[in-house]
């Protein structure tokens, strides 16, 4: 792994009493897909946003394209802020702008560009994403998928190297689910930047990404290849990949009318 | 795209908030005085007590200006008004200046009785002929320990 | 005891100076904002043309209750000729200024904190701060430079409509001559007065809606509560300390003018 885009070390963070990261170790290669796995309030999150600067960790280090990035250094963050990009889980769109304010702002505020190629370029990125006949919308009036293309397109429009994407398909529909990690694909393709996904869900994980990470109890468990991490005999891997096997076997056993324990790892 | 719309009803609220705020300003703040041009006259009197800067000075009940500064005068210690009278009124050389009080509580304010002569105060003249400030407390407590009969009488 | 009260003064301090600074970062980050004369527009529409309405209703009663009242005591005095002086003075020196600022709180200042609670909440403003805009700049300096601008006007609107106010209760309900009534309106109002008025508008301005600006937007600071609650939690707070504030500024700026 020589060109490391991302190399990330020890992170932690507390909150308070509450120690959510411990240690989490993740290198990300320049162009890849990165995907970091975990249940639901394992800090994945956290992680993430440790990693956009918008929480600062408590220690840990992170080196972006070779260079140690820390909350001190001003210059180092706005650089690092102008090539990268960040999708919320509920989108943050800004629901006092149209969509053409929306997908214009990054732009506005990290480049010098004059307004008129700045409103083109934003619509530019609408029409890739099929949005642009909704430029004077305000994000409201969008359908929840619309609202996840329209992030989308804010996210990609200042044209970055480093996507980093909370959770991208929470709440949505297996259909919905599959089309997002289609777009997310598609456009990682077409723009080349390198993508660091968080999200539970395994199936469609294990398709898209290049590489997959485990993220329980505060430390990264695993980290390596869809292949791998199919292969792995790690027990936390396990019970999260065959977490769907144990439930059928597990309804099948209620079905039969034996008596099972209730499970206390939730 | 409402952005023209905004634009313009944020200026027309500007546009009356500035109209508004001159007005009150210019028209109210400064009495009817903005806009004519004043003349000074000074006004030497006794006792000047409760007369300040801003004062009204009335001719006939008409206001026609304001009091400037009052100051001391050394020489004979008695208190030199000025009066910024609007420039259209001009007064005779014997007019009364008097220091009067609108109702029992009300502003003290500088009245001039005008007189007779055919000369008119030029800017910075001196009115000489003046009434003092009626002094109320003073009078009162004469009334009411019964002095005053015997004042008149002396 | 003595280090609860400690602890609490501490913490009242910290939280001065970081409202402080969180004022004037604000302040400077306008210098050169990009499309900051937009943001400063609409900023004017809400505190401004939203709220005309609710400062002439108030400023109406206010010189309506002022003249009937102020001419039931001075007609016991034989002077209600002074109903002018009394009227205008009270209305440009106190009552113009301080109401307009605390209907201003109500309405425009306890909108601007929820406003920011909720974009707080959202994650709004983390996005802004991930896309490399400034916040303060893009958020709070508009509100700033429109509060200092609107407050006045306000003001201004609330003292005239107030003067109508007052000739309305003393010259067409009760029996003062008009004419007695104006020119004692004229001649009671300095420009000191209207200097002194316009002067406190201002800085009620700025100190209101710096104060629900910076609830707002540290909602997720509360440690007491989170989410909806939260973000009600701070507006309450916005408008209570914003109208404590208004009321002591004014007496700390009177006795510094007068």
């Amino acid at each position: 792994m020589g060109d490391l885009f991302l190399d990330v070390r020890g992170i932690a963070k507390r909150f308070g009493e509450n120690v959510v990261l411990v240690g989490v170790d993740l290198a990300v290669p320049r162009g890849s897909v990165v995907t970091v796995l975990g249940k639901s309030g394992t800090g994945k999150s956290v992680f993430l946003k440790c990693l956009a600067g918008i929480v600062r960790p408590d220690a840990g280090e992170i080196r972006f394209d070779g260079r140690p990035l820390n909350a001190g250094d001003a210059e180092c963050r706005a650089e690092f802020r102008s090539r990268c990009s960040y999708l919320f889980q509920s989108n943050a769109l800004l629901d006092s702008l149209t969509v053409l304010e929306n997908v214009a702002l990054p732009l506005e505020s990290t480049t010098q560009i004059p307004n008129r190629e700045i409103r083109e370029r934003a619509l530019e990125a609408l029409r890739q994403l099929d949005l642009e006949k909704h430029w004077d919308r305000h994000p409201g009036q969008l359908s929840g998928g619309m609202q996840k293309r329209l992030a989308l397109a804010r996210a990609i429009v200042t044209r970055p190297e480093l996507v980093l994407f909370d959770e991208p398909t929470a709440g949505l529909d297996p259909l919905r689910r599959n089309a997002v990690f289609q777009m997310i694909v598609k456009y990682q393709r077409q723009f080349g930047f390198t993508a660091v996904l968080v999200t539970h869900d395994l199936p469609e994980a294990l398709v898209s990404s290049d590489q997959v990470a485990l993220l329980d109890g505060g430390r990264m468990r695993f980290q390596g290849t869809p292949a791998q991490f199919n292969a792995s005999d790690d027990p936390t891997v396990r019970s999260f990949r065959d977490s769907a096997g144990e439930l059928r076997d597990t309804v099948a056993a209620l079905r039969r009318g034996e008596t099972i324990e209730n499970r206390n790892d939730l | 795209m409402k952005q023209p719309k905004l634009e313009l009803v944020v200026g027309i609220f500007v546009l009356a908030g500035l109209i508004a705020v001159a007005y009150l300003a210019l028209k109210i703040g400064a009495g009817s005085l903005v806009g004519s041009e004043t003349y000074s006259v000074r006004a030497r009197f006794t006792n000047s007590g409760g007369l300040t800067s801003g004062s009204n000075v009335l001719v006939a009940g008409v206001p026609i200006g304001r009091v400037g500064a009052i100051t001391l005068n050394p020489a004979d210690f008695s208190a030199l008004v000025e009066l910024k009278l609007e420039k259209v009124v001009k007064l005779p050389t014997d007019t009364i200046a008097s220091i009067k009080t609108s109702g029992l509580i009300g502003d003290k304010y500088v009245g001039l009785s005008p007189g007779s002569d055919t000369a008119f105060l030029a800017p910075g003249a001196t009115i000489t002929d003046t009434e003092a400030a009626l002094d109320i407390e003073s009078l009162i407590s004469r009334f009411a320990f019964g002095n005053v009969e015997k004042k008149d009488s002396k | 005891m003595t280090r609860v009260l400690g602890k609490y003064t501490l913490r009242i301090v910290r939280e001065l100076g970081d409202f402080g600074l969180f004022t004037s970062r604000s302040l400077a980050a306008a210098v050169g904002s990009r499309k900051l004369g937009r943001r400063v527009v609409r900023s004017i529409y809400e505190q401004g043309v939203r709220c005309v309405p609710v400062i002439m209703i108030v400023g109406l009663f206010t010189g309506l209750v002022l003249g009937l009242q102020g001419y039931y005591v001075l007609n016991k005095f034989g002077s209600s000729g002074l109903l002018g002086t009394l009227v205008s003075l009270t209305l440009v020196r106190e009552l113009a200024p301080v109401l307009a600022a605390l209907m201003l709180v109500g309405q425009a200042g306890s909108a601007l904190a929820a406003e920011l609670g909720i974009q707080r909440n959202s994650e709004q403003i983390d996005a802004l701060e991930t896309m490399g805009a400034d916040v303060h700049a893009y958020l709070i300096s508009p509100r700033l430079i429109a509060a200092v601008l609107v407050f006045p006007i306000q003001t201004a609107f609330f003292c005239l409509i107030g003067l109508l106010g007052g000739y309305l209760s003393g010259s067409v309900v009760l029996a003062l001559q008009p004419g007695v009534y104006w020119s004692a309106v004229f001649h009671a109002v300095h420009p000191v007065d209207v200097r002194e008025c316009m002067i406190k508008a201002a800085i009620f301005g700025l100190l209101t809606i710096a104060i629900c600006a910076y609830n707002g937007f540290n909602a997720h600071r509360r440690t007491s509560a989170s989410g909806a609650r939260a973000v009600s939690a701070s507006t309450t707070r916005a408008v209570v300390i914003s109208s404590i504030t208004v009321l002591a500024a004014d007496y700390v700026i009177t006795s510094f003018l007068v």
